[in-house]
């Protein structure tokens, strides 16, 4: 089959509208004022010049928005909304209750900073907070991955063996306001990706009536959540699906993770997103002097996918894994956290430490990876860690 | 990497700096290149001094960082030089290209730091009130920078430029061809010391 091969130039932002477009949901929600993202206001043209038949509802919060997608993927339809920052800390208590519903919303989440101070730009604060909210979490390093994972997202969510709902994030302003070169799959290849919905369970279906959301008692509340867990591991196999069947309509790979020249790696650093990419830059040039370092770049953070991190990483002596949000439990970032515990069984552990970065959108330059490698070359010679957890950058 | 061109915009909010980088990495790209195309936000007032950076490539770009060490520095606002060192982390060999009527070597020696780079100048802003109407002086500076660096061939560039126009401002013919006029003529007029 011939693949689409042809560059546009695209905002992030712009290029998750178009996978939205290409899926063409029954309803989105939003609230139209900031934090919302341009993706709605680029989505609203959409719906204005008749390109897609979604029926957009503009609401008076991020809370609302959250709601109303609720109510509208409950009653059997398609429905989305996208946040970020202090939208998605606003709508917090309705992500346990999309999920708690099991309905398979899937989100683009623009990750900035949460206030205070008050800043607008990048970092992870945002989704880390919503970690335990029983949603799938992917992640995307450009605007290309962040269309091709919108994309999957829905296959994801709307599986009969997950049913949970689905963040798709990618960094805020350095992806979602830049313009790069990326490739999109043709209307309808996406359209016949992600299918037609077919809800197992609706409020709109009056010949079997059905409750979402009632009272359930500390007799059956666990059941409900460990059913909830049950899906999650699932995606672990519905995850890796759809990515091969994507695969075959666009071309491009995706797993639980990128490695980036990690084969025979000794120092390797982990992290998120755009700046990965930035990362890319300083393993090549630190390759071309014949240093042994490599990338993992993960892509998925919920479900965490323990054994196929650890076993990448098995062969690698210091690991640095740089968190770009503060969990404040002054023992490192949540992927720091969960990675480190994941090596607890291991045989062999590589040395690890921490680095909390990019706070704020501070700029994270080839400069400051091409710091950490250092110290991670003198953590190896003296093969220990001097120091578990620093904050990179940052005046003292 | 090879052929990477890396710019960087230094504009006061309301110029166009964030629009003529994202003309500039569409153009690029229907050319068959990689590229990017972004601002730093800040407080977003009118008139405050504000960044935007290109990077334009035969490779994809993977870097995603601002652009610290650029190879050419655009200045939409000649009253940005001595308030912001504009000739930070220029690259040897570099140029600046300056929106002012006063010529190269004048501007040079208001910039007032050693080094070894190029200084250019366009009336960027009097080409925009004589062809567009507006001082609105970021696509003429577009047309200069294609003259001092030859990434993409000026005539091919410029078809790319109509069409992109077309699209941004559809129907709206004299803008289209003021901006293209305001193109070719400081393509012309850039002057270098």
């Amino acid at each position: 089959m011939a693949l689409e091969t042809k560059q546009v130039a695209m905002t992030g932002n712009e290029a998750v509208a178009n996978a939205i477009k290409q899926i063409n949901p029954d309803v989105i929600a939003a609230y139209p004022i900031t934090p919302q993202t341009d993706i709605v206001q680029f989505y609203s043209t959409f719906v204005a010049n008749g390109l897609v038949d979604t029926q957009m509802v503009t609401v008076e919060s991020e809370h609302s928005a959250m709601s109303a997608t609720i109510g509208a993927s409950a009653a059997g339809a398609r429905a989305m909304t996208a946040t970020s920052s202090q939208g998605l800390a606003l709508m917090h208590e309705l992500l346990h209750i999309a999920s708690g519903f099991r309905l398979p919303i899937a989100m683009p989440v623009v990750n900035r900073a949460v206030s205070a101070p008050i800043n607008i730009h990048c970092d992870h604060s945002d989704t880390m907070a919503a970690l335990t909210t029983g949603w799938i979490q992917i992640y995307g390093e450009n605007a290309q991955e962040a269309y091709d994972n919108m994309i999957q997202a829905v296959k994801i969510a709307e599986d009969p063996r997950v049913k949970l709902p689905v963040m798709v994030c990618y960094d805020g302003f350095i992806t979602s306001h830049a313009v790069e070169n990326l490739v999109l799959v043709p209307d309808e290849k996406v359209k016949e990706f992600v299918g037609e919905y077919k809800p197992q369970h609706r409020l709109f279906d009056f010949d079997n009536p059905i409750t979402f959301g009632p009272l359930v008692l500390p007799d059956y509340f666990s059941e409900i959540k460990a059913q909830e867990a049950e899906g999650m591991l699932a995606a672990r196999e519905v995850i890796l699906e759809v990515a091969k069947e994507y695969e075959k309509i666009s071309g491009r790979k995706y797993g639980w993770f990128e490695g980036y020249k990690l084969d025979d790696a000794e120092r390797v650093i982990v992290v998120l997103s755009s700046a990965a990419g930035t990362a890319k830059v300083v393993v090549d040039e630190l390759r071309a002097q014949g240093e042994k370092v490599g990338l993992l770049k993960p892509r998925v953070l919920r479900p965490f996918p323990a054994e196929e991190l650890v076993k990448a990483l098995s062969g690698a002596k210091v690991v640095a894994v740089m968190d770009r949000a503060e969990t404040f439990s002054t023992q490192g970032g949540q992927i720091f956290t969960e990675l480190r515990a994941a090596f607890y069984e291991a045989p062999k552990k590589p040395l690890m430490r921490n680095y909390i970065f990019g706070l704020g959108g501070r700029d994270t330059t080839t400069a400051h990876i091409r710091t950490v490698f250092e110290q991670l070359k003198q953590d190896q010679e003296r093969g220990s860690v001097d120091r578990k957890v620093t904050h990179l950058d940052v005046r003292v | 990497m090879s052929n990477l061109v890396e710019i960087r915009w230094h504009a006061r909010g309301g110029q166009g700096a964030k629009t003529a980088s994202t003309l500039l990495a569409e153009a690029a790209l229907s050319a068959g290149k990689y590229v990017q195309g972004f601002p730093e936000y800040g407080p977003e007032r009118m008139g405050a001094p504000i960044l935007a950076f290109n990077r334009i490539g035969d490779e994809p770009i993977t870097i995603h960082s601002n652009v610290d060490n650029p190879d050419v520095v655009m200045v939409l606002d000649p009253s940005l030089i001595g308030p912001v060192n504009v000739a930070e982390g220029l690259k040897d060999g570099g140029v600046i290209i300056v929106n002012t009527d006063l010529d190269p070597v004048t501007v040079k020696q208001k910039l007032g730091v050693p080094g070894n780079f190029t200084v250019a100048t366009v009336d960027a802003s009097g080409i925009a009130v004589a062809t567009i109407g507006r001082d609105i002086p970021n696509t003429p500076m577009i047309g200069a920078l294609l003259k001092l660096r030859e990434f993409l061939p000026f005539e091919s560039f410029m078809e790319r430029m109509r069409h992109d126009l077309e699209r941004k401002f559809q129907g709206r013919q004299a803008i289209i061809e003021g901006n293209l006029s305001a193109m070719r003529r400081a393509y012309q007029e850039v002057k270098q010391a």
